[in-house]
């Protein structure tokens, strides 16, 4: 086999070698415990009630935003992916910030002695 | 007429094009949910103090699915893996496990969903004093359980109460029957309720553990509002309803594509493999895209 990561002998496919391959399966388990591990982590700080309720949001938050992080780089391949994705992604970005920036700016925007209820 | 670059790259992109194109779906789902997490930020900031629902529902359960669905995850991956190194049986045994622990996650919201349609809150015209946890309270709202005729009923709301005479049609032919109106019910009463803090509210759920809920009558007459865990309830149901079944139809629909391709697309693995392994990718991805709205909608949903 030749000296490359990557060969064309299988049958029409794009082979990959065991090496590579199972370098990345060990990665994948790796994510899985973390993710695994980051679920306990924020149920268990629930269980704490801490008293600032600004706190416990921030951390729920946070340890959500690592795992999704994980998710997409290891899982869905963002580590190292062509640039035409991260060109959709890039738009995607920028129009979900906007569209949260909106919702905050209404908001904030609130006129004053509305009835809610 | 073959669709172009189905199996190898295309030389400007360097990728498939089934790959652009489930990044360009996933970029607009993006959006779709993006829409409905903004929504919940606006109800649930701009809710007035002790309106906003919190506390209702299992977490021990939501934790379980949160692992269902984790696992799910890393069988596609794993079960992708296996197709790059042409083994298609160990793909075969991993996605499997997907497509079972979709079948259980979707079990298992039901279930939750079936809980809720008949655990109801009662506004009532003068307060009661009931237990919450060892604290006695006075209040006109409570949480808890009808029994009405050895039954516990779903979905009742005040109107049920008042009962619905036949209606005929016009040749006189009853075609719904009437439905008798309910002069009073069973009411096992819940020991906290949600105007409480999260740590009120475990405290009151640790004292009550272990003894029997307290089990009151209420007269119809007295009922101000009656209304079962269902959108209509609150801002909160409505959002919580609203956003883990459009996740629940998009985790059916992953699955559905993911078994097609396990099941009677595989015939594809011995004629054209790369296009079958891309296949699997691409499924993969969005089964990810699910479980990443999951990671996003558990906490909120069911921890703040």
């Amino acid at each position: 086999m030749s000296d490359h990561s990557h060969s064309h002998d299988k049958g029409g496919f794009h082979a990959h070698s065991p090496e590579e391959v199972s370098k990345h399966v060990k990665v994948y388990l790796t994510v899985f415990i973390a993710l695994l591990i980051g679920t306990v982590v924020t149920v268990a700080l629930n269980y704490l009630h801490f008293e600032s309720k600004a706190l416990t949001i921030a951390i729920a938050l946070l340890v959500a935003t690592v795992k999704a992080t994980l998710v997409a780089c290891y899982f869905m391949h963002l580590i190292s992916e062509k640039k035409m994705i991260y060109l959709i992604l890039g738009f995607t970005t920028f129009f979900c910030i906007g569209l949260m920036a909106l919702t905050l700016f209404s908001y904030a925007d609130f006129p004053k002695n509305t009835v809610t209820h | 007429m073959e669709i172009p670059y189905t199996s190898k790259p295309r030389p400007d992109t360097g990728i498939y094009n089934a790959k652009v194109g489930i990044w360009l779906f996933l970029a607009s789902e993006v959006m779709l949910f993006g829409a409905l997490f903004s929504s919940y930020i606006l109800l649930r900031v701009g809710a007035p103090d002790g309106t906003w629902v919190h506390g209702m529902l299992n977490i021990p359960i939501g934790t379980f699915n949160t692992f269902v669905l984790i696992t799910s995850s890393v069988t596609v991956v794993l079960g992708w893996a296996a197709l790059q190194l042409g083994n298609f049986q160990r793909y075969k045994f991993y996605q499997a496990i997907t497509i079972l622990c979709a079948v259980a996650f979707l079990g298992i919201k039901s279930f939750e969903y079936a809980d809720k349609f008949k655990h109801y809150e009662v506004w009532l015209k003068t307060p009661v004093t009931v237990k919450h946890g060892d604290k006695e309270v006075q209040t006109d709202r409570l949480l808890g359980h009808i029994e009405y005729q050895g039954k516990h009923p779903y979905f009742w709301n005040t109107h049920r109460l008042a009962g619905t005479p036949e209606v005929r049609d016009k040749d006189g032919k009853v075609i719904k029957a009437a439905v008798p109106a309910v002069e009073a019910f069973k009411f096992t009463v819940d020991p906290i309720h949600y105007t409480m803090s999260p740590k009120e509210m475990a405290q009151a759920r640790a004292a009550a553990k272990g003894h029997k809920h307290e089990e009151i009558e209420i007269k119809s007459t007295d009922v101000k509002r009656l209304q079962a865990f269902v959108p209509a309830h609150s801002t909160y149901f409505a959002i919580y309803f609203t956003m883990t079944a459009l996740h629940g139809l998009h985790v059916l629909g992953g699955a559905l594509v993911i078994f097609y391709i396990w099941g009677p697309g595989a015939k594809m693995w011995k004629t054209d493999p790369q296009r079958y392994i891309n296949r699997v990718e691409v499924s993969g991805l969005f089964w990810h895209f699910v479980d990443l709205v999951w990671i996003f909608l558990f906490p909120i949903i069911y921890l703040l």
